[in-house]
């Protein structure tokens, strides 16, 4: 099991090195950081535009390869180079990479938890009326996007509000800037604020988790082990939780790993849409102007993050899973 | 799996032939998809969504570069259908045009993806050895990178109607996963008769690969262009939302939500026609294509 974590670990240290490496170039390709200075008056001289996108790293005179090599250069050392503004990129990512996964963690696991429940309680009473209304919604849940959606939920929070003739839910940031009180108060300033992007970036994954896991469900329910448990004087409801459920959540966890990179894309637009200043709301911005380092740090913490993701669906698997850990 | 190009030439299906042999294959798929009613009802929904995309437009008086200066921001009425934007465009003309332009981007991705998904798949799996190895990790290299980013990264590159080479650079970010299984079933189908009596004959690799394996996963890779339409058509629509898609002044369903949103909460037509065609196009495809995995997998469906 080591030897082969090891190479697996090897194996995704070279295709971060490449995807990152990958995203820079299609960056310095696609951007041209030149245009940031055309527009202002007076229009800087072009000598004094060379300097300074020499001093950035981002001159297209540079041939390609060079700018690649000094920044990879950097890399290696931990330094991401500086943003089109002169700042070193890591100090704002850092910071914003906690928001972003906040985001994502709550959202993950608030949608895996809805899903399977929902796909597992819709197993067991099969063609009831439950088992229709969740096939049903979430036909129609994967159709909308998550833009739309986002659009949908903040127009209903607002009528929710007019209604209520109070804020019960608040579509902007993540918190009330200047917002006095105890810890309480700060608590349920905070969940007023991530309830409608955790709602909007778990649903779509809570429709697709459920069919999954109702499928899983019912080729499980018929089995023998199933039988046994109960004959052997188990409970109906213990049968189902401790036997059929985990064995049916074993695929799942192998589906984890995918919905991982689904989800970061997912957060990009609930955190521009909801204006939290995460990474997505920061990639958005920095192809906008022109930013090469910026978007290549980024990509580098997307890959990250979807192989960290399925190592941890890797391990999953093994404790859920008796066979992977034998062998 | 007997397809039509496998039958000897002048065969065609005559009268005699029909009440002897069986049923053709095509035949009993589309009388499955049409039994169920996710089949009818996907099929009816798509084929009035492509009337409206491509006949609408000539019902009404206004295009979609018209500008009404008369009317800004107005509701519905008899003479403007589905309402004015703040720009004086006509919402119904400006709705179908992102509509025409959202559906073919969606089909002409989903089919370039399935054909790579199938090509790459069917080397790999008949080579196997290095060339199975590079495949393999271009594919996993892919499937790491979050399309939605790099998509985003290369579209400076789209403006000034350059939307084909976006419908290019979608198509190759969708086709990772079809290819995994493809590859797969070419493994298994490589060691059937009919391939290898193919290959002793002398029949070259590429000519196997297209005129024997590739057309023995018909049923997998229809069934995966449908689904992908709707994954294309989902991509592309977030993409131009943020302006990272088709550009201005060409509209998508996905400008056109963005440009619309602003305005829902007091000029809900701006938002709800779009938001709620894109919805229903979605859901007619992922109807379609789920009635017809049902229908060419003669195990599915009927179980569960």
């Amino acid at each position: 099991m080591a030897g082969f974590l090891l190479r697996r670990l090897i194996n995704h240290v070279v295709l971060v090195a490449v995807a990152t490496s990958l995203a820079y170039m299609l960056a310095a390709i696609a951007f041209d950081p030149r245009s940031n200075y055309q527009d202002r008056s007076p229009r800087p001289p072009e000598a004094v535009v060379d300097a300074r996108l020499d001093e950035l790293g981002l001159n297209d005179k540079t041939p390609l390869f060079e700018r690649y090599l000094a920044w990879a250069g950097g890399v290696l050392r931990g330094d991401f180079g500086p943003s089109v503004t002169g700042e070193p990129v890591l100090d704002d990512l850092a910071r914003r990479a906690g928001v972003t996964l906040r985001l994502v963690l709550t959202g993950l696991l608030a949608g895996s938890a809805a899903g399977v429940l929902a796909g597992a309680y819709a197993a067991v009473r099969q063609y009831g009326v439950f088992d229709r209304l969740t096939t049903g919604l979430s036909f129609v849940v994967l159709a909308v996007p998550v833009v739309v959606l986002a659009n949908m939920s903040i127009i209903a929070a607002t009528w929710l509000n007019d209604l209520a003739g109070a804020r019960i839910l608040l579509v902007s940031g993540e918190a009330t800037p200047g917002l006095r009180g105890g810890f309480a108060a700060h608590l349920a300033d905070r969940v007023q604020h991530l309830a409608l992007p955790t709602f909007t970036l778990s649903l779509g994954l809570a429709a697709i988790y459920s069919r999954y896991q109702r499928n899983m469900m019912l080729d499980v329910l018929g089995a023998d082990f199933v039988r046994t448990a109960m004959a052997k004087g188990l409970s109906r409801r213990a049968a189902l939780v401790r036997h059929a459920l985990r064995t049916a959540l074993i695929p799942a966890a192998t589906y984890f790993a995918f919905s991982f990179g689904a989800l970061l894309v997912g957060a990009t637009f609930t955190e521009k849409i909801f204006g939290w200043h995460g990474l997505g709301e920061r990639l958005i911005d920095s192809i906008f102007t022109n930013d090469v380092h910026t978007v290549a740090a980024i990509s580098c913490f997307a890959a990250c993050a979807v192989l960290v993701a399925s190592l941890a669906a890797d391990v999953l698997h093994a404790a859920l899973d008796p066979r992977v850990r034998v062998s | 799996m007997v397809t039509s190009a496998e039958r000897p030439a002048g065969a065609a299906p005559s009268a005699a032939d029909q009440d002897a042999g069986p049923p053709s294959r095509g035949r009993v798929v589309a009388g499955r998809f049409f039994a169920s009613w996710q089949g009818r009802a996907g099929f009816a929904l798509l084929a009035l969504l492509f009337a409206l995309a491509f006949a609408g437009p000539a019902l009404s008086r206004w295009s979609y570069t018209d500008k009404d200066f008369l009317a800004f921001l107005s509701p519905p009425s008899a003479d403007h259908w589905f309402g004015t934007l703040q720009t004086g465009a006509d919402v119904y003309a400006v709705t179908l045009r992102g509509m025409r332009r959202s559906l073919v981007v969606g089909l002409l991705a989903a089919l370039l993806s399935t054909a790579l998904a199938a090509v790459v798949g069917a080397f790999a799996g008949y080579f196997l050895g290095w060339t199975d190895r590079a495949l393999t990790w271009v594919t996993d290299l892919l499937l790491v990178l979050p399309a939605f980013l790099i998509l985003a990264i290369m579209s400076p590159m789209f403006s000034g109607g350059q939307w084909p080479l976006f419908v290019a650079v979608l198509a190759l970010f969708l086709w990772m996963v079809t290819s995994k299984i493809v590859r797969g079933i070419t493994v298994s189908l490589k060691e059937r008769e009919f391939v290898q009596a193919a290959r002793f004959m002398g029949v070259s690799p590429a000519r196997i690969i297209f005129r024997h394996i590739i057309p023995n996963m018909s049923s997998l890779l229809v069934v995966d262009a449908t689904l992908n339409v709707s994954a294309a058509i989902l991509t592309e629509t977030s993409l131009s939302y943020f302006g990272f898609g088709i550009q201005p002044p060409d509209v998508s369903l996905g400008t056109l939500i963005a440009d619309g949103s602003p305005t829902a909460v007091y000029a809900p037509w701006t938002f709800w026609f779009a938001a709620g065609l894109l919805v229903v196009i979605v859901l007619a495809v992922n109807l379609a294509g789920d009635a017809l995995r049902d229908a060419c997998d003669p195990e599915s469906g009927r179980s569960r």
